[in-house]
């Protein structure tokens, strides 16, 4: 049996009288893509921050490949690549230049130089090689952050909210490129914002809220365990019956979308629509996405 | 792509990557590491020379400007061997790629070591800078070669050590400042860049010799002349105490992790 990439044993981190995180337990498989979804404020970058080796768990060992972070700290760094949230650069120095100090201070040499090119020119940074990290615009310099992250070709990537800022053709971009990793063996784990991104390429989802994980399975037991369907409804004049509120899921603008238990729902809404004289300009029947799941979970904070 | 095992593939590699980094980073800027502290310590020397060549012999048959060259190499050296470290740090601590250094497998001993290496270069290099600039214009004995790079490696090495110390410490540039305009300068220019402490009264004489930047400085000096306020012993006996004190604070503060790691 592999050993896991990431193994995860009741982490806590107490930072003052703040919980940040309150038994965090996950094991996460080689090979696989994995999404850590929850609220500003849940844990995941304090987690992520333990994982790295930025943080010291307060109770509870992270083991990245086998290696825990703290007794074999060399080890466990060597086989993770961490992406940060902020759009962090050192302005003394080019792309290439910072790559190949990357992969520098990991061990790796000349013969590291190739991988570095091939980094390169898979993020699209061919152009930008020999250009200073401050002159890049704010999407070049994400794509410079996720290739001084591969740098040291870590088997296990973490991306911390990747594609925050980034126009949707350059997110359309990164993600094939982390899928090609994902497919060669890399295991990747990342937080987003974006929920149809992460219902989209990840097979398993934790989700936290207040320093614990509250859901735990692969995308599509999430999806099925919260199975049921939206009536979204656009409606002339854009008032919604008073008999409908308690199925009112989200309305703005004269779109309302309506949750539905049952489909026999559908017959009482349009009832109640037809006795309030209310026309219906369109409507759709929607499948329950990450995130209904989502705010079902964490929703209400 | 072959995933790679987590051995590190070579234990000298990662901190002289991190050494050449911080040769690079000072170099790039070369006018303002080193180029800058040349001509003032040059203006310096012009100006103190100019008003004071003819009213001050502090040693018996040295002459004033010859007398004060040693003190602003060694204070130049000082000076930048510790804004070398200091600067580095809190830049990177400001503007957050002092993560991409923290992330990786490099040792808190690996980290201090590439730091002061590149900290003792720039100071070496700047004295010497100075040096061959300052015998265009005075003539200045080598007596004792071996006390000048003795105490020339021990100084910068020192006040590069204070420099990780200082980065490490400051959140914010105002308070790395405030540690350069109250700490290290005082101590520098009251520590006989400008003269012997003989020349002093008997209660500034006794300050003096509390404050190690005067035994580097003294030490160095005797270096050129083979005459100083102190024996070169005991200047060599205090710095090295100094520096071993400042390399244990160091090394402990870096081996918790103090402001880097929560």
């Amino acid at each position: 049996m592999k050993t896991p990439a990431i193994q995860i044993h009741d982490v806590h981190k107490q930072f003052g009288q703040l919980n940040a995180l309150n038994g965090i337990d996950l094991t996460i498989e080689q090979g696989e893509f994995f999404a850590l979804l929850g609220p500003n404020g849940a844990g995941k970058s304090t987690l992520i921050n333990i994982m790295a080796g930025l943080l010291k768990p307060t109770v509870g060992h992270v083991r990245i490949m086998g290696h825990d972070v703290i007794e074999s700290y060399q080890q466990a760094r060597m086989s993770l690549g961490v992406v940060p949230q902020e759009l962090v650069f050192d302005p003394f120095f080019n792309v290439r230049e910072m790559l190949r100090f990357q992969a520098g201070y990991f061990g790796r040499g000349p013969e590291n130089d190739a991988w570095v090119d091939e980094v390169i020119e898979g993020l699209g940074l061919t152009d930008k090689a020999h250009t200073n990290m401050r002159k890049l615009s704010g999407g070049m310099k994400r794509r410079a952050l996720i290739a001084q992250a591969l740098a040291h070709r870590p088997p296990v990537i973490v991306l911390d909210e990747p594609t925050a800022g980034v126009d949707v053709e350059l997110r359309q971009m990164l993600w094939s490129f982390i899928k090609q990793l994902n497919r060669e063996g890399h295991t990747i784990i990342l937080t987003t914002h974006y929920l149809e991104e992460a219902e989209a390429l990840c097979e398993r989802v934790a989700m936290m809220k207040q320093g614990k994980i509250v859901a735990l399975d692969t995308t599509a037991n999430l999806l099925k365990s919260h199975a049921g369907k939206n009536l979204r409804l656009t409606l002339k004049g854009g008032q919604l019956p008073p008999a409908l509120l308690p199925m009112l899921k989200h309305g703005e603008l004269g779109v309302f979308t309506l949750a539905l238990s049952d489909l026999k729902e559908i017959e009482f809404a349009l009832a109640e629509l037809r006795k309030a004289n209310v026309d219906i300009e369109d409507m759709q029947l929607i499948e329950v996405d990450l995130e209904d799941v989502f705010m079902s979970l964490v929703g209400g904070l | 792509m072959k995933l790679i095992d987590a051995n590190i593939p070579s234990n000298w590699r990662g901190p002289y990557t991190l050494f050449k980094k911080e040769l690079l980073r000072f170099w790039r800027v070369a006018f303002q590491t080193v180029a800058s502290p040349v001509l003032t310590a040059l203006l310096y020397l012009l100006i103190f020379s100019h008003v004071l060549a003819d009213h001050v012999q502090v040693y018996k048959g040295v002459p004033y400007t010859a007398f004060l060259v040693p003190g602003l190499i060694m204070m130049s050296l000082l000076q930048n061997s510790f804004a070398n470290s200091s600067s580095s740090l809190i830049q990177s601590k400001v503007m957050g790629n002092v993560v991409f250094i923290l992330l990786t497998p490099l040792t808190y001993l690996q980290f201090f070591s590439a730091f002061l290496a590149a900290s003792v270069i720039r100071g070496l290099f700047v004295g010497l800078s100075i040096y061959f600039v300052s015998i265009w214009f005075v003539d200045i004995p080598l007596t004792h070669p071996l006390w000048i790079f003795t105490f020339a490696l021990l100084g910068s090495a020192l006040l590069g050590t204070f420099g990780i110390i200082a980065g490490i410490w400051a959140d914010k540039f105002d308070q790395m400042a405030a540690f350069q305009n109250f700490v290290i300068m005082p101590l520098t220019f009251l520590s006989g860049v400008f003269y012997s402490i003989h020349s002093l009264p008997p209660f500034w004489q006794i300050v003096s010799k509390f404050n190690p930047f005067f035994y580097m400085i003294d030490g160095f000096r005797y270096g050129f002349f083979g005459q100083g306020d102190v024996s070169p012993w005991i200047s060599l006996i205090v710095v090295m105490a100094f520096l071993i004190a400042l390399a244990w604070v160091c090394l402990k503060m870096l081996k918790s992790g103090y402001k880097l790691r929560g």
